[in-house]
C-alpha cells in the first residue's frame, strides 16, 4: 500500500520504533476484545443467555481501562517524542480509534443488557433474523476497520464506509418490521421496544466502524475525511 | 533523487509514471498557498560549486515569500547553510566558489555586477549560530552599522538604539546598562542583541544561521518569539538543525539532501503530510 505510513522498523530511535509498535499493537488489542464483546453481546440476544450477557456488562471495565491506559501512552509519545507525519498521523489516529473502540465496547454492554431483559421476559421475539443480519454485518465492519488499520490500507477502510450507508438502510428496514410487528400483537410491544435499543446500538457501532476507517484514511493519505461525501473520499482515494 | 524516481517508475510500471511526474513538479515549484504571497527573493537554477568536482548545490528553484518565516532543513552537509549565504553573498569570501543561475531581491539581481556587496548586506543582515557581539558597549553595537553609514547624531542614534533593543525584546533588560560590555551579556542576551544590531540598520532580510542551538532553551524560546514578532516587518529565512524549531517558527520549510531541494511547502504540510518519502524519512527520524 502506501508506503510513506506503516513504516516503523527504520527509525534511528529503534526506541521510539519500539513505542509506536507498542501502542499499536496495544490498541488491535483492544479492537480484538471489542470484537469478542460484540460477538459475546449478539450471542447472548440470540441465545437468550442472560449470564453471557452479563458477563459482558462486566467486561466492559476492562475495556475502559484499556481506552484509559492507551491514552496514557500516546500522551507519553506526544510529549516525550513530538512525532511528526505518519508517526504523528499513527499516534493521532490511535487516540481517536481507541475512542471509537471504547464506545462500540459501551453499546456492546448496551446490547448485553437487552439480552438480559429480553432473556427474563421469554422466548426472543419476532426480529431475530433483522438483529441477526445487521449484527453480522456490522461486526464485519468492525473487524474490516481494524484489519484496515493494520494493513494500512485506505481502500478497504473505504469500503467499510461505503458499508455504513448500507448499515444504515437495513437498520431503516428492520425499524419498519418491528413497527409492524408491534402492531400485529401489542403484547410484543415492550419485548421488540427492547429489541431496538439493541438495533440502535448496532446502528451506532456501524458509525463507530465507519469512523474509525476515517482514522485510518487519515492515517495513510493525511486527509481529513471527515464530513466529505463518500465520492470525493473515494476519488481521492483511487486517485492516488 | 532522479534515481529513486525511476526505480519507482520500474516497480509500478506505466502508469505510474505520470504520478511521479506530478509529484516531481508539486515539489520543485511553487506551494499553492505561495501563489497569494508577494515574492521576496527569487532563486532560479542556481547551482553552486565549492571546488571543480564538489557541487554544493544542484539547480535550486525557490521563491521566499515575502514577511514569512521561511525555515531550511536537512542533514548536515545538505546544502542550506550555503544556499542560505548566497542570500548575501557571503560565499563571495569563499576562494573558487563558482555561482551559476540567478537570485533576485525585489528584482534586483544581487550577483548582477553593479551591486554595491556592502549595501546588499546592509538590505540582507545576517545572525550567526554563535552571538558575536563587538568588544564594545551595548550601545556602541546596536549603533555600529549607522556609525559606518556617517551617521553620529547622538539623537538619532539613542532612538535606533532603543526602538531596535526594543524590537529585538531586549530593552528592559539592559536599558540601566546600555553603556556596559556587550561580551558581560549572557549568550542569549547576546544573541538579541546582536539582531538588534542586526535590524538597526533596517534591513530587509534577515538570515539566521542556526541562531538558537548555542543557547539555553529559554534563551531558545525568546528568541522564536521574536523572530516571530519580527516578521510582520522582515523576511526571515532560518536554517535549523532542531526540526521542532522549524515547526515552531516558520510558516514555509524547505527540506534540502545533498544540495537538491526536496521538498518546499507551508509548514503544516512539511510536518503532516509531506510530499516525497524522503521529507517524511528525515522529519520522522529514520535517516541514515
Amino acid at each position: 500500500m502506501n508506503s510513506k505510513a506503516g513504516n516503523h522498523g527504520h527509525h534511528i530511535s529503534q526506541q521510539f520504533n519500539a513505542e509506536l509498535e507498542a501502542i499499536k499493537k496495544r490498541m488491535l488489542e483492544m479492537g480484538g476484545a471489542v470484537e469478542q464483546q460484540l460477538s459475546d453481546a449478539m450471542v447472548s440476544i440470540t441465545s437468550a443467555d442472560s449470564g453471557l450477557g452479563a458477563r459482558v456488562m462486566k467486561e466492559d471495565d476492562a475495556i475502559d481501562e484499556l481506552e484509559v491506559s492507551i491514552d496514557e501512552e500516546c500522551s507519553l509519545i506526544l510529549a516525550r517524542r513530538q512525532p511528526a507525519a505518519s508517526d504523528l498521523r499513527l499516534v493521532l489516529a490511535i487516540i481517536k480509534t481507541v475512542r471509537d473502540l471504547e464506545r462500540i465496547g459501551d453499546e456492546s454492554s448496551k446490547i448485553a443488557r437487552m439480552a438480559v431483559k429480553l432473556s427474563e421476559e421469554g422466548e426472543f421475539p419476532e426480529g431475530f433474523v433483522e438483529f441477526k443480519h445487521l449484527g453480522d454485518r456490522v461486526s464485519n465492519m468492525v473487524n474490516m476497520a481494524l484489519d484496515a488499520f493494520a494493513r494500512y490500507d485506505a481502500e478497504e477502510a473505504l469500503k467499510v464506509a461505503q458499508t455504513d450507508r448500507e448499515v444504515d438502510r437495513e437498520y431503516g428496514s428492520a425499524m419498519r418490521s418491528m413497527i409492524t410487528y408491534m402492531m400485529e400483537d401489542q403484547r410484543s410491544i415492550s419485548r421488540i421496544l427492547n429489541l431496538l435499543w439493541a438495533l440502535r446500538a448496532l446502528e451506532r457501532i456501524g458509525d463507530h466502524a465507519k469512523n474509525i476507517a476515517e482514522h485510518v484514511i487519515y492515517l495513510v493519505k493525511g486527509t481529513d475525511v471527515r464530513h466529505e461525501k463518500l465520492e470525493d473520499v473515494a476519488e481521492q482515494i483511487v486517485d492516488e | 533523487m532522479n534515481e529513486m524516481t525511476n526505480d519507482k517508475n520500474a516497480d509500478l510500471g506505466g502508469k505510474a509514471t505520470s504520478l511521479d511526474v506530478t509529484s516531481a513538479l508539486k515539489s520543485s515549484t511553487r506551494p499553492e498557498e505561495l501563489d497569494s504571497e508577494e515574492s521576496c527573493i527569487e532563486v532560479e537554477n542556481l547551482n553552486l560549486f565549492y571546488s571543480q568536482d564538489k557541487k554544493a548545490l544542484d539547480n535550486v528553484n525557490l521563491s521566499i515569500p515575502k514577511q514569512r518565516v521561511t525555515a531550511f532543513i536537512g542533514p548536515s552537509g545538505c546544502g542550506k547553510s550555503s544556499l542560505l549565504r548566497c542570500f548575501n553573498r557571503m560565499n563571495d569570501l569563499v576562494d573558487d566558489c563558482v555561482i551559476e543561475g540567478s537570485i533576485t531581491l525585489d528584482a534586483l539581481d544581487i550577483y548582477g555586477k553593479s551591486v554595491d556587496v556592502a549595501d546588499l548586506r546592509r538590505r540582507v543582515g545576517m545572525v550567526f549560530q554563535k552571538p558575536n557581539p563587538f568588544p564594545k558597549s551595548i550601545y556602541e553595537n546596536v549603533a555600529y552599522g549607522l556609525r559606518i553609514q556617517g551617521i553620529n547624531r547622538k539623537r538619532v542614534l539613542d532612538e535606533v538604539v532603543e526602538s531596535s533593543l526594543r524590537a529585538a525584546a531586549l530593552w528592559d533588560e539592559v536599558k540601566d546598562r546600555l553603556h556596559d560590555s556587550a561580551l558581560g551579556m549572557s549568550g542569549g542576551q547576546q544573541q538579541r542583541l546582536v539582531i538588534a544590531r542586526t535590524i538597526a540598520v533596517e534591513p530587509e532580510v534577515l538570515l539566521l544561521d542556526e541562531p538558537a542551538s548555542a543557547l539555553d532553551p529559554i534563551s531558545t524560546l525568546k528568541i522564536e518569539e521574536l523572530i516571530n514578532e519580527l516578521k510582520t516587518r522582515y523576511t526571515i529565512v532560518i536554517v535549523t538543525h532542531n526540526m521542532q524549531q522549524a515547526a515552531r517558527v516558520s510558516d514555509y520549510t524547505a527540506f534540502m539532501y545533498m544540495g537538491n531541494m526536496v521538498e518546499f511547502d507551508t509548514t503544516d504540510n512539511i510536518f503532516t503530510n509531506p510530499a516525497e518519502k524522503q521529507t517524511e524519512d528525515y522529519i520522522t527520524g529514520r535517516y541514515g
